[in-house]
């Protein structure tokens, strides 16, 4: 087991023919996903890195019997790209696209709630569950298959804290990220829900920024609804307010969405928070020596 | 994207929400002038910063001119002109080196009957647009969010749908309005929902919002900044923009799609991702340095813009050691590794470097760096990067 991804699912890549796509497309196949297609409109018929091109999401799912995809396509078309895929039934829509617009995101939100399809993203690195399914741009050979499921919003600090578990020998059952934008298709809380159902994962590491509520809302949840060990890490402790963080949603405005309320609320559900960035690995130690 | 507030109240007028008639004036004649044609026996001059705190703020060197200044005639009107243009006008949120003020607003005063604040924003909770408003106008919103949280109302709207008229009755009669002020209510609160959706602001802020002595609601301020990834469907706002209100390095980092903030201290950072360059700067301070910048190259930055980055940092004198820390996932370490050359032979580093490549590429990343002549302190790991920059900016 793991979560949203894993040896059996049949993945398309969204925006195929372009540089990104085609670039990561390889990445994945050359990892071992099952990727059996792509698409961009108006190349239909065509080939790219040896796999068929559709015009339609609808095509590549009748033909190939895709149940996921990955997102490629510029900004301006990515809120259509996901509906799409919506639309043709793909359970599991990862859009890695970065520079969304935020009121696309909030006309694709709920019509994406409404449907039986999860969104991971936009502005994301992806999913992987390693040594199965690779879904995105991370680096595949710093994961190592595990029990420990990681949650973040940042792409680069997920690949760190991954990084940080492979060296202590902790596996990973999968990695999701979230995505930096203000609105994501999918929050810390229906992921601990996710870990929390799946078998494989025996801890929960999850990577917060400063600015928003959802790490405390995850706190929350943690408290009522997770047993399995949870460590933490928030990332601009020391980011000034009223100063964006390169994230569109992480900043500290009006006193709101500081590190410290963050943490403070994180430490009062139980769960163990990293000091340091570098010590994200070894606060998922701690987390699970506790629990014992 | 942020821009003035005269432009705010023009984009406002052309949609049909009720602001006050205003002339913008760039000289002394043209501030009367302005006075005359409001033919009012009372109006405001505001400098146009992007600043906020104006009213509060003073100019540099004559601490008794404030930002925002009511005049009675078109004498005055000038004077008060002359006194703020070309000045540094110092605000609670321009910090101790002042904004110049390079234009100002002459707008006809009005008849001030109740004084509220409205806000719109994305709520993230909600995953929708939220107009909030208070009764407690003219103050600190955040004070009042803070202090008392139940002065503050608020509806979330369906951007397509826009704010429905049920909503806006119930929001007036949370702030007490009552009679035909109604109506006048109902017609702001959709008509700026609609300005919000429709140009992709991140932030529509109406404070003061007031209620005139005839009943009418009007934007006695406003405040708008726009979803820089929506720019590309509004050249209207692009044409906005006012780059002299802008950090230079943030401006020059901006064109180069790259994501800067300058920050107060001496280590500048070069890093990939905004979650690992906010985690490099608190590791930085976490080893007792205090981080110059932080600078998103982003995932797929190529090696233009990572040589821009570099001199954006060299550029700054007070940076004495730069720390480049990248996890390549799209960025691959060659990249990095060659930018760094580049950089290296274009405008020559004057201060240590400390490298630390991890990810895509990386044997490959490295093995560049080390088979250059270039003066380079690896890292291997987050603790050895940050130790041996702060030890660097040091002297040590």
């Amino acid at each position: 087991m793991s979560i949203l991804v894993d040896k059996e699912t049949k993945l398309i890549c969204q925006g195929i023919t372009g540089r990104a796509g085609a670039f990561h497309t390889k990445g994945c196949l050359d990892y071992g996903t099952q990727v059996v297609g792509g698409v961009t409109p108006g190349k239909g018929g065509q080939t790219a890195e040896g796999l068929p091109v559709f015009d339609t999401v609808t095509e590549a799912v009748e033909q190939t019997g895709a149940n996921a995809t990955m997102i490629f396509v510029p900004p301006p078309f990515t809120a259509d790209a996901i509906l799409e895929a919506v639309d043709a039934g793909i359970e599991v829509v990862i859009a890695i696209t970065e520079g969304v617009p935020v009121l696309d995101m909030v006309r694709v939100y709920d019509r994406v709630k409404r449907s039986s399809s999860v969104l991971i993203g936009p502005n994301c690195p992806g999913v992987i569950t390693p040594e199965e399914c690779k879904i995105g741009i991370m680096p595949g050979y710093i994961h190592k298959k595990g029990g420990v499921g990681v949650m973040s919003r940042s792409g680069t600090l997920t690949y760190e804290a991954v990084w940080q578990l492979t060296e202590l020998g902790l596996g990973q059952s999968s990695c999701v990220g979230l995505g930096g934008d203000p609105i994501v298709g999918t929050s810390f809380v229906e992921l601990l829900q996710m870990f929390q159902d799946d078998d494989e994962t025996e801890a929960i590491l999850m990577m917060g920024e400063i600015g928003g509520t959802a790490e405390e809302e995850a706190a929350a949840f943690v408290k009522e609804h997770v047993t399995k060990p949870v460590a933490a890490f928030i990332a601009g402790r020391t980011a000034p307010p009223g100063k964006r963080m390169g994230h569109a949603g992480a900043i500290i405005s009006g006193g709101k969405g500081t590190a410290e309320d963050k943490i403070a609320a994180l430490e009062s559900a139980g769960i163990v928070v990293a000091e340091s960035p570098a010590d994200m690995g070894k606060a998922v130690q701690r987390a699970i020596a506790a629990h014992k | 994207m942020k821009i003035h507030e005269f432009q705010a109240k023009a984009i406002l007028r052309e949609a049909g929400v009720a602001v006050p008639a205003g002339i913008v004036a760039r000289s002394r004649a043209e501030a009367e002038a302005a006075f005359k044609e409001l033919a009012q026996p009372l109006a405001v001059v505001k400098a146009q910063i992007h600043a906020g705190g104006r009213g509060k703020g003073t100019i540099q060197g004559n601490p008794d001119q404030h930002g925002v200044q009511l005049v009675r005639s078109a004498e005055e009107a000038g004077e008060v002109a002359e006194a703020l243009l070309g000045k540094k006008l110092e605000t609670i949120q321009t910090g101790p080196e002042g904004q110049e003020v390079r234009q100002v607003l002459v707008e006809a005063g009005c008849d001030i009957a109740r004084e509220l604040y409205l806000g719109i924003v994305v709520d993230r909770g909600a995953s929708k647009p939220v107009l909030m408003v208070s009764s407690e106008g003219g103050v600190e919103i955040e004070k009042v969010a803070e202090e008392t949280p139940e002065k503050i109302f608020k509806e979330p709207f369906d951007p397509d749908l826009g704010l429905m008229s049920y909503q806006a009755r119930k929001l007036a009669a949370k702030l007490g309005i009552t009679g035909p002020s109604v109506r006048a209510a109902d017609k702001f609160m959709r008509g700026l929902c609609k300005v919000f959706v429709n140009k992709d602001c991140s932030l529509a802020e109406i404070n003061p919002l007031v209620i005139t002595g005839d009943g009418d609601m009007m934007a006695l301020d406003a405040k708008m900044t726009f979803d820089e990834n929506a720019l590309f469907r509004h050249n209207d706002i692009v044409e906005f923009r006012d780059r002299s209100e802008e950090e230079p390095a943030e401006t020059r980092a901006a064109e180069a799609g790259l994501s800067f903030v300058k920050l107060d201290g001496n280590i500048g950072c070069l890093v990939n991702g905004a979650g690992l360059a906010m985690s490099t700067m608190d590791l930085i301070q976490y080893h007792g340095g205090m981080p110059a910048n932080f600078l998103d190259v982003g995932g797929g930055a190529n090696v233009d813009q990572v040589t821009e980055a570099f001199r954006i940092l060299l550029a700054d004198p007070k940076v004495k050691a730069v720390l480049v820390n990248i996890f390549g996932g799209i960025m691959q370490c060659t990249t990095i590794a060659n930018a760094i050359m580049e950089a290296y032979q274009s405008v020559g580093f004057n201060v240590p470097l400390v490298v630390r490549l991890e990810g895509t590429e990386v044997k490959e990343g490295r093995a560049i760096l080390a088979n250059s002549d270039l003066d380079i302190i690896t890292a291997e790991g987050l603790t050895d990067a940050a130790q041996k920059v702060v030890a660097a900016a040091q002297g040590k």
